[in-house]
């Protein structure tokens, strides 16, 4: 059995601490089940169901600390990563930076993030909502492709200093793409949730075959700066991606987008971060919340830090940055526990088909692809566009479009916002939502940049 | 171990599997990370546990556990069978396997010097301070920072099949690293530098060859010049492009096309299909005559390098582009057999005992220039009127099909009449793949062939990580579009 529950957790992890000769310890175990079953050319393929928990184990020795782990947790496998974490400990060089382990925390609790069905679910129920999807694109000449996976687990912390933290949680998402048999046309659409019974295969299949039909035969437009209506997955994934930079240090230290230059004039000066700036747009709002209805969080962070309600922008404001416990103490500042959730731009009203009613000439792109990052310096990014691209003219979408490789930074994006859609969650092209819930609108924005054509379907 | 595999083998084989296999692994992994004067973390990981596979009237069903005991192996060995038999009523195609050698008893170590596990942590620590002090003794505008890393695994595994083989191996791999950051407080600008070279499947000797201690203060001199290198006009230029760079090219645009699993469609939904159809088989011009590939899982030092693959196939080496044209694919044994292929190349693997083996890229080469003799990158250079030459790499990206991509690096030398006349700045190129394979005019010799590679190449859903060496001469591409990188936000 590899889901414990709260008291066989804190039993073990009790146990695990019992063997510890360093000055303070920390174990931390991750637990559960992963299954999925993959399809490609309309045909079963690989699939999988696995059973696993990892026993990590932190000792320190004054400021020198050692990590170890293991997944064999019988007794003698217990013992043998505890002296393994003190040995690491003992013959590292110290660590001035190195924070002691946190006193006892009071942690939320997330009150909807686990549901039974779907850590239990087997490998017919994914094949049955497959078939949704294989059969009506078997019956229209189209190709499918895709993944049905469900996982449930449980993370639980203890140290030394007698802090316990326990959380279950669980995910389910179904995937695909539907080509064209020619290859000539194809369409992407997902479902992600905590909850096996909010996704709908059949639904979802449904859309994969409707972007696929009307993706055929694109035709190649100008690359160049675009009205363009992104999807909430592409959304998603630009946004998230940028908000990897926003710890505290980095910025402070001068090497990331949030650095402020020093001033010439002021002898001594540093610069600093860009925290009360103002860098987005006024409708820009971007921030965690563990307990968002539907976006299940976590009660804590890698560290212990217990999660809470933290806005990173508001109202275009950046206005928290991510601060370890170090670097928070260096600058007198309260430490931040590390985001488990992601909620980006909230309150937009408007629906995909408004924003294509009210677009002159544009661009609708259903997700990008291969997002990397060209320059930290002002977060470019460059992905290509994939899988549903579509030229919009006079209100109308006028046909489907070659795909393009984009150059765009997320910061001049989030002042461009034009319109937004209500939240939705997302899986990511990366499957950027995987265990982090991310909820993203569909947004209109004036001015991105598309720099090259592809020929890829 | 025998024992355990032919628990997993025979409840298989009662419960009607066709085919199955076991492996039983456990991986190591070894993290050493630095800042500047501090070691901060310190961190070793252990995984055992084993997964078995079934196929059962033309069904895949793949089951894992962390539980190595002999009840836990046929519990897991029925779910394997349960979930093959559920997968049924959505197998449109039944999976047939080419046939493979048996190996009753065959095993395989990488090759290595100094296992990095028997090497002390302190001499790791103290030699990455080493690399530290010494980028941070060079000057620029304002702070240097400096990250160094050792990274180092071990996989030892042990596969067993109902097809009679029984083959243990121990596979390693090590990774030192740095990364300096220079900054300007100033004008608010921060410039980095990477180290050059890449992963390697050799030992701990990997650090003394790669010589950190003396890549760094050039790097860190590199870092403080970019600050005032000319930032790039864009345009069609020549590139003449270094192994330490152009490995990434070769993985992107040669590499995943040319994976079968692709090309049939099965990677249709994560990580896309490929433009080099199986129409082009044989007569497609991939690139110019001077581009000579081969797919080779038993390249020396290579990371995908092993004795067997995780279908239990005796691994080899073979052309997939020959003289320009493309010749064939990366197999494993189910999509060979849907192409009529008599055997496998070899390139199943699964990146821990809990994941399913699938198709993984072995180490695929460009060939140096055949017959001739020490053809440096100075020698490319020496015949480019207007041109970059590139070193390390950098941002990449390329779409689904593997047409268009584009790549940044880490040393961007701008080429005047034929010499390096000095640094460049905000460099990006961007190209579809044919076109770039076809401008290609000159490749370096043995000489001058180096090893790159990736550490965690991600594939598959959910993803998995593949270790994989791409080897290469300098080469020389003519008139390649160049794009400039630089933004303003603030």
């Amino acid at each position: 059995m590899t889901m414990l529950s709260r008291s066989e957790a804190e039993a073990l992890l009790k146990k695990v601490l019992s063997f510890s000769k360093a000055d303070e310890m920390a174990a931390t175990l991750n637990g559960g089940r992963t299954a999925n079953t993959r399809f490609g050319v309309n045909s079963a393929n690989t699939n999988g169901d696995t059973d696993n928990i990892t026993l990590a184990v932190n000792a320190h020795f004054g400021q020198r600390g050692g990590v170890a782990t293991t997944n064999t947790l019988d007794e003698a496998g217990l013992e043998r990563v505890v002296r393994a974490a003190e040995e690491i400990a003992k013959l590292r060089p110290e660590d001035p930076e190195q924070m002691p382990f946190l006193e006892k925390q009071t942690y939320q609790e997330i009150k909807d993030g686990f549901d039974e069905a779907t850590y239990n679910a087997d490998a017919k129920m994914r094949a049955d909502g497959i078939s949704k999807t294989i059969e009506p694109a078997k019956a229209k000449g189209l190709i499918a492709a895709g993944i049905f996976d469900n996982q449930g687990g449980f993370t639980a912390q203890a140290n030394t200093r007698g802090n316990f933290g326990y959380t279950i949680g669980s995910q389910a998402s179904y995937t695909t793409t539907v080509r064209t048999a020619d290859g000539q046309g194809s369409g992407w659409a997902s479902a992600m949730s905590h909850r096996l019974r909010d996704i709908e295969a059949g639904a979802v299949g449904a859309r994969a075959i409707e972007k696929a039909e009307k993706s055929q035969n694109p035709v190649a437009i100008e690359p160049g700066k675009y009205t363009v209506i992104l999807e909430p997955n592409a959304v998603g994934d630009l946004v998230s991606n940028m908000m990897f930079f926003f710890g505290a240090r980095q910025a402070d230290e001068g090497r990331s987008f949030l650095s402020k230059r020093a001033d010439p004039k002021v002898p001594g000066s540093k610069g600093g971060n860009m925290l009360g700036e103002k860098l987005f747009g006024e409708e820009i709002n971007v921030y965690t919340d563990p307990n968002y209805p539907g976006a299940p969080g976590a009660p804590f962070d890698g560290a212990g830090l217990p999660s809470r309600r933290m806005d990173f922008i508001k109202n275009g404001v950046v206005t928290n940055l991510n601060y370890s416990r170090f670097w928070a103490k260096k600058q007198g500042k309260e430490p931040t526990p590390f985001p488990t959730n992601l909620i980006i731009m909230e309150g937009g009203k408007s629906s995909i088909d408004d924003m294509i009613a009210s677009t002159e000439r544009g661009i609708l792109v259903t997700r990008l692809w291969y997002i990397r990052l060209v320059d930290p310096q002002s977060v470019l990014y460059t992905g290509l566009t994939r899988d549903g691209t579509f030229l919009i003219e006079k209100g109308r979408i006028k046909s489907a479009i070659k795909n393009f490789r984009f150059n765009e930074t997320p910061v001049k994006m989030l002042n461009n916002v034009e319109a937004m859609s209500p939240l939705q969650r997302i899986t990511g092209s990366e499957r950027v939502g995987d265990g982090f819930p991310v909820l993203a609108p569909a947004i209109k924005v004036r001015e991105f940049e598309f720099t090259s054509l592809s020929d890829a379907i | 171990m025998k024992d355990m595999a032919d628990v997993a083998l025979n409840v298989a084989r009662q419960r009607g599997a066709s085919y199955a296999d076991i492996r039983i692994s456990r991986t190591m992994n070894q993290f050493v990370n630095t800042r500047e004067k501090i070691v901060q973390n310190v961190t070793n990981t252990e995984t055992y546990g084993f997964g078995v596979r079934v196929l059962v009237d033309g069904a895949w069903g793949f089951s894992a556990s962390s539980k190595l005991e002999k009840p836990e192996i046929e519990k897991v060995t029925e779910r394997a069978v349960s979930i093959a038999k559920a997968n049924k009523v959505i197998q449109s195609r039944r999976v047939e396997l080419v046939p493979v050698e048996k190996y009753p008893d065959a095993k395989y170590s990488t090759p290595v010097k100094q296992d990095p596990f028997t090497i002390s942590l302190s001499e790791k620590a103290d030699y990455l301070l080493k690399v530290n002090a010494e980028a941070m003794k060079i000057k620029g505008p304002g702070p240097m920072f400096v990250n160094s890393g050792m990274f180092f695994t071990k996989e030892e595994k042990f596969f067993a099949s109902t097809e009679g083989s029984y083959i243990t191996q121990t596979l390693i791999r090590s990774w030192p690293n740095f990364n300096i950051t220079s900054v300007n407080p100033i004008t608010g600008t921060f410039e980095q530098r990477s180290n050059l070279g890449s992963p390697i499947g050799k030992g701990y000797e990997v650090v003394a060859e790669y010589d950190l201690i003396n890549e760094a203060p050039r790097a860190a001199e590199e870092a403080v010049k970019k600050h005032t290198a000319k930032s790039v006009e864009p345009g069609r230029k020549d590139l003449v492009l270094h192994p330490t760079h152009l490995w990434l090219t070769i993985h992107e645009s040669i590499g995943h096309p040319t994976e079968l699993d692709r090309v049939l469609g099965y990677e249709a939904n994560f990580a896309g299909t490929s433009f080099a159809t199986r129409d082009k088989l044989g007569n497609f011009q991939y690139g110019s005559k001077f581009v000579n590939v081969k797919g080779d899982k038993t390249q020396m030092n290579g990371l995908a390098t092993a004795g067997w693959d995780d279908d239990g196939v005796k691994t080899t080496e073979w052309d997939i582009i020959k003289d320009g044209v493309l010749v064939s694919y990366q197999t494993v044994r189910d999509n060979a057999a849907v192409i009529g292929l008599k055997r496998s190349h070899g390139a199943a693997y699964a990146d821990s005992w809990g994941s399913v083996a699938f198709q993984r890229m072995p180490n695929v080469s460009l060939q140096p220039a055949q017959g001739k003799q020490n053809i440096s990158a100075d020698d490319l250079i020496a015949d480019v009127k207007d041109g970059i030459y590139i070193e390390g790499d950098g941002s990449f990206s390329i779409d689904q099909q593997r047409y268009n991509f584009q790549f940044g690096g880490q040393v961007f030398w701008e080429i005047k009449n034929g010499k390096k006349v000095g640094l460049l700045r905000d460099v990006a190129y961007q190209s579809r793949t044919p076109d770039f394979w076809n401008a290609c005019d000159g490749v370096g010799s043995k000489e001058h062939y180096g090893l790159g590679g990736s550490y965690f190449d991600g594939k598959g859903e959910p993803g998995q990580i593949n270790a994989v060496s791409h080897g290469c001469p300098p080469a020389r591409f003519r008139q390649i579009n160049v794009i400039n990188t630089g933004r303003k936000i603030k």
